[in-house]
């Protein structure tokens, strides 16, 4: 199998690998760089389990393919916590008991951040809208929109 | 049976090499044939990309729009000038999918997908393909046949008015679920009268397609009630709905006329 050799950012540090042509990202994180944070739940970008951020945009690592991320920024949970700190979305989850089995978990957190770094204060309405590809079947979703909402109220009242 | 990636630097060689291999797919964001792929379909072994900085531009000039076909549904929405067809792309998917899913990908997507391309048509967009322009309509029509193994350029339409794009897409799960049916409308008005309609449909075929006859029917009736009732008489004409597990075709003929009488008297 062809192998063609990728290299972007990941979590702020230099990664490069060879990876199969034409795999997908997920693959190449999970089982090449062993960043085990990103789930694959459908594989068919319906479940959101695999979201990362990608030079600044949601998108989901199953169908995004590893090669066409040369040069990216990608951004996945496990850069969330910073020298054994919960990132506020995590504690949030954390607190708000916005995950049972976790499976959801580091998609709807990466969703979540993509939202609050680009408007820090959303309201119900956008956080419904930037998790909408994002399905958890065991809390539902209203203690995840609960979380997050309480995530940026906390963000503001620490900038404030 | 393994994958392989081939990228070329323009459109051109793009299409020069799927149509050379026809176990080759093009590979806009990859949302639908990345899934296939991962679904096991085995009927292509090559995906071709082309990475020109053409097929990523917006260009808004006098009222009239082109977009190349590798913008993201994302961007649309993000680009103030767009604003007018920004309902139709929000519409499309989540987020994530919005901003991997391209404009070109959306006018080759079967039903129940092609919201965006729904808006488009009712737009009379027209796209590059083949080294010239062509109807979105043809272009539609044909898009698995003649346009099977090209590469599509850009879409490019005049930009409605403020309000002027009527959309509408019904779908059952909430907030981000496939169409059930999808309506856009451009009508032109005088005095309160129709003077000329464009309409199109999603779901009401396996490609999006114009309501010929609901145009001609409602060209020089008052917009009431009243004066579109024949019109919604035949919203049905010339369709051939979709079944799959959303809807069967006979629930989306059922519905579509209500819907098509909501979005026309709003
Ligand atoms: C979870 C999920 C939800 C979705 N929801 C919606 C929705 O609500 N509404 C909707 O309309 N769609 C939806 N889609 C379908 C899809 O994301 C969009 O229709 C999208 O615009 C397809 O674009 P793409 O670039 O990702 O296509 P790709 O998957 O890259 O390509 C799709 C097809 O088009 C061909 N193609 C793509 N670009 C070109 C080009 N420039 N020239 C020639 N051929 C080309 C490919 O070869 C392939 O056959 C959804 C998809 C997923 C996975
Ligand atoms: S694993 Fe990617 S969306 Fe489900
Ligand atoms: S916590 Fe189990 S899927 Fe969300």
């Amino acid at each position: 199998m062809a192998k063609v050799p990728v290299q972007f950012t990941l979590n702020g540090e230099e990664k490069a690998e060879f990876v199969e042509s034409g795999s997908t990202l997920l693959k190449a994180l999970r089982e090449k760089i062993g960043d085990m944070s990103v789930k694959g739940g459908c594989h068919q970008g319906t479940c959101g389990s695999c979201s990362v951020i990608i030079d600044g945009e949601l998108r989901l690592s199953c169908i995004a393919l590893a090669e066409t991320c040369s040069g990216a920024a990608i951004e996945t949970t496990a850069g969330l916590a910073r020298g054994g700190v919960l990132h506020p979305l995590q504690r949030a989850f954390h607190e708000g008991f916005a995950a049972q089995c976790g499976f959801c978990t580091p998609g709807m957190l990466m969703a979540a951040k993509a939202l609050l770094d680009r408007n820090p204060s959303p309201s119900r309405e956008d956080v419904v809208d930037a998790i909408g590809g994002n399905i958890c079947r065991c809390t539902g979703h209203e203690p995840i929109i609960q979380a997050i909402l309480s995530a940026a109220r906390a963000n503001s009242v620490n900038a404030a | 049976m393994a994958l392989t990636l081939q990228t070329f630097p323009t459109a051109d060689a793009a299409s020069a090499a799927l149509a050379a291999d026809g176990a080759s797919r093009y590979l806009g964001g990859g949302t639908l044939v990345v899934r296939q792929a991962n679904e096991g379909d085995l009927s292509f072994s090559t995906y071709v990309r082309a990475t020109d900085p053409a097929l990523s531009a917006i260009t808004v000039d006098d009222g009239q729009a082109t977009l190349g076909a590798s913008v993201t549904i994302g961007r649309i929405i993000a680009d103030g000038r767009l604003a007018h067809i920004a309902e139709a792309a929000k519409s499309v998917g989540g987020p994530a999918v919005r901003n991997m899913a391209t404009v070109g990908g959306n006018l080759y997507a079967p039903a129940p997908y092609g919201d965006l391309a729904v808006a488009l048509l009712a737009l009379d967009a027209m796209v590059e393909i083949n080294g010239g322009p062509v109807p979105l309509s043809a272009f539609l029509a044909d898009r698995y046949g003649t346009y099977a193994h090209s590469v599509l350029k850009s879409v490019s339409f005049a930009l409605p008015a403020a309000g002027g794009l009527r959309f509408l897409k019904v779908s059952r799960v909430k907030p981000k679920g496939v169409s059930v049916v999808t309506i856009a409308a451009l009508l032109e008005e005088t005095d309160g009268t129709i003077s000329s309609a464009r309409v199109a449909y999603g779901c009401m075929a396996d490609r999006p397609i114009r309501a010929q006859a609901v145009e001609a029917e409602l060209a020089g009736k008052p917009r009431t009630a009243d004066g579109i009732r024949d019109a919604l008489t035949m919203a049905t004409d010339g369709t051939s709905p979709i079944t799959d597990a959303i809807a069967s075709a006979w629930y989306r003929s059922q519905v579509l006329p209500v819907h098509l009488g909501r979005l026309l008297l709003a």
